[in-house]
């Protein structure tokens, strides 16, 4: 059941415990109890909304940054992971095999506050050796949603 | 002749001009002139085809794979459909001599009838049944006999009432379980009986098995796969609902040698082949798509419950369907026709459901639901619905 509801929340975090119950085949109570395990386990962190925000009107500007790290000898890349995490402009923060080390977010107002926040805080963190940015020009899908329908396309209204 | 008719009417042959035509055409029309009506009419799937099997048929596309296939059709998707066929129904087909890719599973139905029935065979249906049945009969010159299925039986096919049907000039019964329009499934023990009784009065069963993966008791058996029953058996089977390929058109007979043979004569002349990109994408489906099948599956199951549950609630008595994506509730409480309460339906709250008459006349006093729509549209369609029930 807790996978099923992992998958169903995954797809849509708003799905009621009822809908929820109905579509596990349980109770609503034992969704409901199943849901609040999960967060306690710490294994659900959050909900968030999936948004495509050129819409929105506001400004905002994303930056997928590669950084490159000195791991340090105890904490190996944790450390500076965790301090990187801290500041409020960084979305995400992953550990990457292949060529660089961190792959993270950067959300800010504008091109510069972005361009400011890697040139004066990310770049001067100890253990950091170098940082790649790439500003996000557009966004096609997130988390499994695209940010344009197909356009909509007339069904029979009756049919056999 | 009648003097009354045009020069070009009286060219229409009889039995073209004497088959019925729906009596609720005028309904169906006014349906289509009104822009927003919530439907609960179709009869097919509300998903697009799983992005892996449109990627096949782009594919087959540019890679210029544009000229006829085999009369039968592609050797390795007939190979994938005998497998698929073997694994799931636990029948063996040899894909060589025993299975032909049709224009869907009406195409299909239509050579399988066209090749077996003499003019004046009876051929047997349960009814209410898919609309198409009687007229490819009667287009084959057969007879068409409907054997009622009542919903104290949960629609299913009552073996004694299908033998009190059998006369000298019966030749074949069509069987079509999951049913379209009840939802209903054939107990194992009357699939059995009408087996026997198939063998007892050598007659040929015609299995349309379209709905068949969308059986959510599990189970689902094919009557083909009785003892002794596949060289009296045409398996008659296609992508549209499982697959949701409603629009590709495409799908197959299974049947001895001999049978086989007789619906590839038919196929040759009239059609040549399936289209080649459609069966490109078939094979896809059968390789890559059960997941997505099963998926859809789930989520037409989930629907049924809500929505059954809901009609329950709202007054119109349902039994629960075990199969496809049609809900047939009866509609007696209201006193009216079914095409009576799906006329006003529409016109007072704007949903869109069919007459269980367009099913056949046992199909009087219920109407078909189309639960393969959005959860929003059928808890709006719910809604009405009651609020429709409670001016009676």
């Amino acid at each position: 059941m807790e996978k099923k509801i992992i998958e169903l929340l995954c797809e849509n975090a708003r799905l009621s415990a009822a809908e929820l119950a109905q579509r596990c085949g349980c109770s609503e109570e034992a969704v409901a109890a199943a849901i609040k395990s999960l967060e306690k386990q710490g294994i659900i962190c959050g909900y968030t909304a999936i948004l495509d925000d050129r819409a929105l009107g506001e400004n905002r500007v994303r930056a997928l940054i590669e950084v490159k790290v000195t791991p340090k000898r105890e904490g190996g890349f944790d450390e500076v992971a965790r301090r990187i995490a801290k500041y409020p402009e960084v979305v995400d923060v992953m550990l990457i095999s292949g060529g660089f080390d961190l792959l993270l977010t950067v959300e800010g107002t504008s091109l510069a506050k972005v361009a400011g926040f890697v040139s004066e805080k990310l770049a001067t963190i100890d253990g950091v050796l170098s940082t790649s940015t790439g500003f996000i020009l557009k966004k096609y899908k997130e988390s499994g949603r695209m940010m344009q329908k197909d356009e909509e396309y007339e069904r029979l209204k009756i049919c056999f | 002749m009648n003097g009354s008719r045009s020069v070009s009417e009286r060219f229409v042959a009889d039995h073209i001009s004497t088959l019925p035509k729906s009596g609720i055409r005028a309904f169906f029309d006014l349906v289509n002139t009104m822009d927003d009506v919530i439907s609960l009419g179709v009869g097919e799937p509300d998903f697009t085809t799983p992005w892996s099997i449109r990627e096949s048929g782009v594919y087959s596309l540019e890679h210029g794979h544009t000229s006829y296939t085999s009369n039968l059709g592609m050797p390795k998707l007939r190979k994938a459909i005998c497998a698929y066929v073997e694994k799931h129904y636990g029948v063996e087909y040899d894909s060589a001599t025993e299975c032909i890719v049709t224009v869907g599973v009406s195409e299909a139905v239509d050579l399988a009838l066209r090749a077996v029935i003499n003019p004046g065979d009876e051929v047997l249906y349960s009814e209410p049944c898919y609309v198409s049945y009687p007229a490819e009969i009667r287009m084959a010159h057969g007879v068409p006999v409907p054997v009622t299925t009542r919903v104290e039986n949960g629609f299913a096919l009552d073996p004694a009432e299908l033998e009190s049907k059998i006369t000298p000039r019966t030749k074949g019964l069509i069987l079509n379980f999951p049913c379209n329009p009840t939802g209903a499934e054939m107990p194992l023990e009357n699939l059995e009986k009408v087996a026997e009784i198939a063998k007892k009065h050598d007659i040929l069963v015609l299995t349309d098995e379209i709905y068949s993966e969308l059986s959510f008791e599990g189970g689902h058996r094919s009557i083909s796969s009785l003892p002794g029953m596949k060289e009296r058996c045409i398996f008659l089977h296609g992508f549209s609902k499982a697959f949701a390929m409603t629009g590709w058109r495409v799908g197959y007979a299974c049947a001895p040698a001999p049978l086989t043979d007789a619906m590839m004569r038919i196929h040759q002349y009239a059609i040549m082949c399936a289209p080649t990109v459609a069966q490109e994408a078939a094979l896809d489906a059968l390789q890559n798509g059960e997941e997505a099948m099963l998926k859809m599956r789930d989520s037409y199951r989930e629907r049924r419950d809500f929505f059954v549950a809901g009609l329950n609630a709202a007054g119109l008595k349902c039994l629960v369907p075990k199969g496809a994506f049609y809900a047939f509730p009866s509609v007696a409480a209201t006193g009216l026709s079914s095409e009576e309460f799906a006329r006003r339906l529409l016109e007072k709250e704007r949903v869109a459901v069919v007459p269980g008459t367009a099913f056949g006349e046992s199909g009087e006093g219920f109407v078909r639901c189309c639960y393969a729509t959005g959860r929003d549209e059928l808890e709006e369609a719910l809604a009405r619905i009651a609020g429709f029930l409670k001016s009676f």
